[in-house]
């Protein structure tokens, strides 16, 4: 073979909308992929330069560490709230939170509920994984009935903690929702479905569409106890049956602009 | 401009507008909830943000969001209201981008009432949220001044990247008098946003608006830049009226609503022959501490008039560093003083016996 003849194509690589540095995630953990996805879709919509990113608190704080644009660091929470005052004052840019479970369903519930009935229009990334990562496994508002977590050691007992919430059925009632949806990451397939539901997301902001939110199934290897492989197996397996998967809310209009699945 | 009946609310929602004010997020709350009613009427018909957020918390929020893009952002308030936003507040103040709020406060502690009061002096002067910071704080005595100091609040705000809060009460709020709002400023461009602004990375590399500094090192680093800004401020920013202080032997201080009402007893008091000045203290932060610490030189004795139970008193005496005594007289829970009821207390303090 004539090496001279030889062809070198690109055929994957790091999005522009991703910094090149190592991130803090843990091994085996599906922020990297969720950030990869988010990036991939802003790349493709050639929106890194008009995008403004608001990182939550939560393992994700540090994610304006590893998106390469413009990025606020919420209070817990709050990331809606502040997505909203950037929105309000600049419509022409691109503003998304990336948020977990915790903050988005708990301490931000009121946020969050209140900007979807606004139909603010803003892109929210929601990471669910069923329990508090960063301050090392409690339990979230949607741990599973009966997953042991360091705040429920005898495992979540309805009786006292109550029921997991699930965001995308409520956010799906209120009429300024645009686009509500939940995928997994815990398998190729379901990691391709994603990215089409957060291209669908970003997509309704552009055109004025309202509130769009896409909920990612995700996994905790660390704070589950688990390996990466297993875990994955427990989104699968647990996650799913609690959290189905599926559009929960396509409003008007919605359909006709590019990325859903069919 | 000519002067014109104007009530407080109204006057610094105005002025706030003509002073280029681009954003207002707020929710209701009494004894400023007029304020709000005029940004949601004048706003949208300028081309500019309102809106009613779902609460107070999320309305500083909002706040901080529009903050960290250049523009012009402010919210208003009353104590309870002022309360939720001390998280936001703290967390603008470790981000250092400049945002205005004004006070209309209200007597308390816990719903209290709607009525006027000074009692969140320790709250917003000392800081209020968690952490090591101080916003700038100014206190009008009358209308006008409620609008020259919203005007010059969003001024600072922007000089020094930082809080400014107009600290005024329900009676100041609520109340009518002839005053000018000024002419209207032209809003800022958005392509001459602060370079260190959230607008989208065009062309230049990523901003990023945080207050995590997660090595305590460089945490520590950010407290004395915070601590650096404070001392510009303190050599700059100070400000206070002084009456018929230049033959005193005594000085009345009190702040807002409470000083102004000190000012009538004051001139009662001088027609009796009683040698007492007035200090009011507008710039809160920085506080007027080398004014009345010269002061302190050469009068008999102080008296320091709040509607609270002694809260800027505790500056007062820090300033007056024991050289003489300093008495104090309060009215709470959202009542008024009278100025005989001062002026009762200047004669006590005028008593060779008390003196």
């Amino acid at each position: 073979m004539d090496l001279s003849e030889m062809v070198e194509s690109l055929v994957y690589r790091k999005p522009d909308s991703l910094r090149d540095v190592e991130t803090h995630y843990c091994p085996g953990c599906t922020h990297g992929l969720a950030h990869r996805l988010v990036a991939e879709v802003i790349d493709e919509l050639g929106m890194r330069e008009k995008a403004i990113g608001v990182a939550p608190v939560g393992c994700s704080v540090f994610a304006y560490n590893y998106f390469n644009m413009d990025f606020a660091e919420a209070a817990h929470g709050r990331a809606p709230a502040m997505a909203t005052g950037i929105k309000r004052v600049n419509p022409d840019n691109l503003v998304f939170t990336y948020q977990g479970d915790g903050d988005l369903a708990s301490i931000g519930a009121a946020e969050i509920l209140h900007a979807a009935g606004r139909g603010e229009n803003i892109t929210v990334v929601f990471i669910n994984n069923a329990i508090y990562g960063m301050t090392g496994g409690q339990m979230a508002p949607t741990t599973l009935p009966g997953q042991r977590t360091s705040s429920t050691p005898l495992g979540r007992d309805v009786e006292v903690h109550g029921f997991p919430l699930r965001m995308c059925e409520v956010l799906s009632q209120l009429d300024g929702a645009a686009y509500v949806a939940r995928r997994s990451l815990h398998d190729v397939a379901n990691i391709r479905k994603a990215k089409k539901a957060l291209r669908q997301a970003f997509e309704v902001q552009l055109n004025g569409l309202g509130f769009a939110m896409v909920e990612l199934l995700s996994n905790c290897p660390t704070n589950w106890g688990m390996g990466a492989t297993d875990s994955l197996v427990w989104i699968e397996e647990h996650m799913i049956p609690m959290f189905p998967l599926g559009d929960y809310k396509v409003g008007p209009g919605v359909a006709s602009v590019g990325g859903r699945e069919s | 401009m000519a002067r014109e009946l104007l009530e407080g609310n109204v006057a610094f929602a105005e002025a706030a507008i003509r002073a280029g004010c681009e954003a207002y997020f707020g929710y209701p709350i009494t004894p400023q909830t007029e304020a709000l009613e005029h940004m949601a009427r004048r706003m949208p018909e300028l081309g500019r943000a309102f809106l009613q957020a779902e609460s107070e918390v999320a309305a500083i929020n909002m706040v901080y969001g529009a903050a960290c893009t250049g523009a012009r952002v402010m919210s208003s308030s009353s104590s309870p209201g002022v309360s939720l936003m001390m998280e936001g507040m703290s967390y603008i103040a470790g981000s250092e981008v400049p945002a205005v709020l004004v006070d209309i406060m209200r007597g308390g502690p816990g719903l209290g009432n709607i009525a006027p009061s000074q009692g969140d002096y320790f709250q917003i002067v000392k800081g209020g949220g968690h952490g090591d910071y101080r916003p700038i704080v100014l206190a009008p005595a009358t209308v006008q001044e409620l609008i020259n100091l919203t005007v010059e609040a969003f001024d600072l705000a922007e000089r020094y990247r930082c809080i400014v809060v107009v600290l005024a009460d329900g009676c100041l709020g609520q109340m009518m008098e002839p005053a000018e709002l000024p002419p209207m400023r032209a809003i800022r461009p958005s392509a001459e946003r602060p370079e260190w602004a959230l607008n989208g990375a065009e062309g230049r590399s990523p901003n990023v608006i945080s207050s995590i500094y997660l090595e305590p090192l460089e945490e520590e680093e950010f407290n004395r830049r915070l601590l650096a800004k404070q001392a510009e401020i303190e050599a700059h920013e100070v400000r206070f009226r002084e009456l018929a202080l230049d033959d005193a032997e005594l000085a009345v201080v009190g702040f807002g609503t409470s000083g102004r009402v000190a000012q009538s007893a004051v001139k009662f008091a001088r027609q009796e022959g009683i040698k007492v000045g007035l200090m009011r203290p507008i710039s809160l932060n920085p506080f007027p501490y080398d004014a009345l610490g010269r002061l302190a030189d050469r009068m008999r004795a102080f008296l320091v008039v709040e509607m609270n139970g002694g809260q800027m008193v505790e500056d007062v005496r820090l300033a007056v560093e024991g050289k003489a005594p300093v008495r104090f007289y309060g009215r709470m829970g959202g009542v008024v003083p009278f100025p005989d009821e001062i002026l009762a207390e200047i004669r006590k303090l005028n008593a060779p016996t008390e003196a």
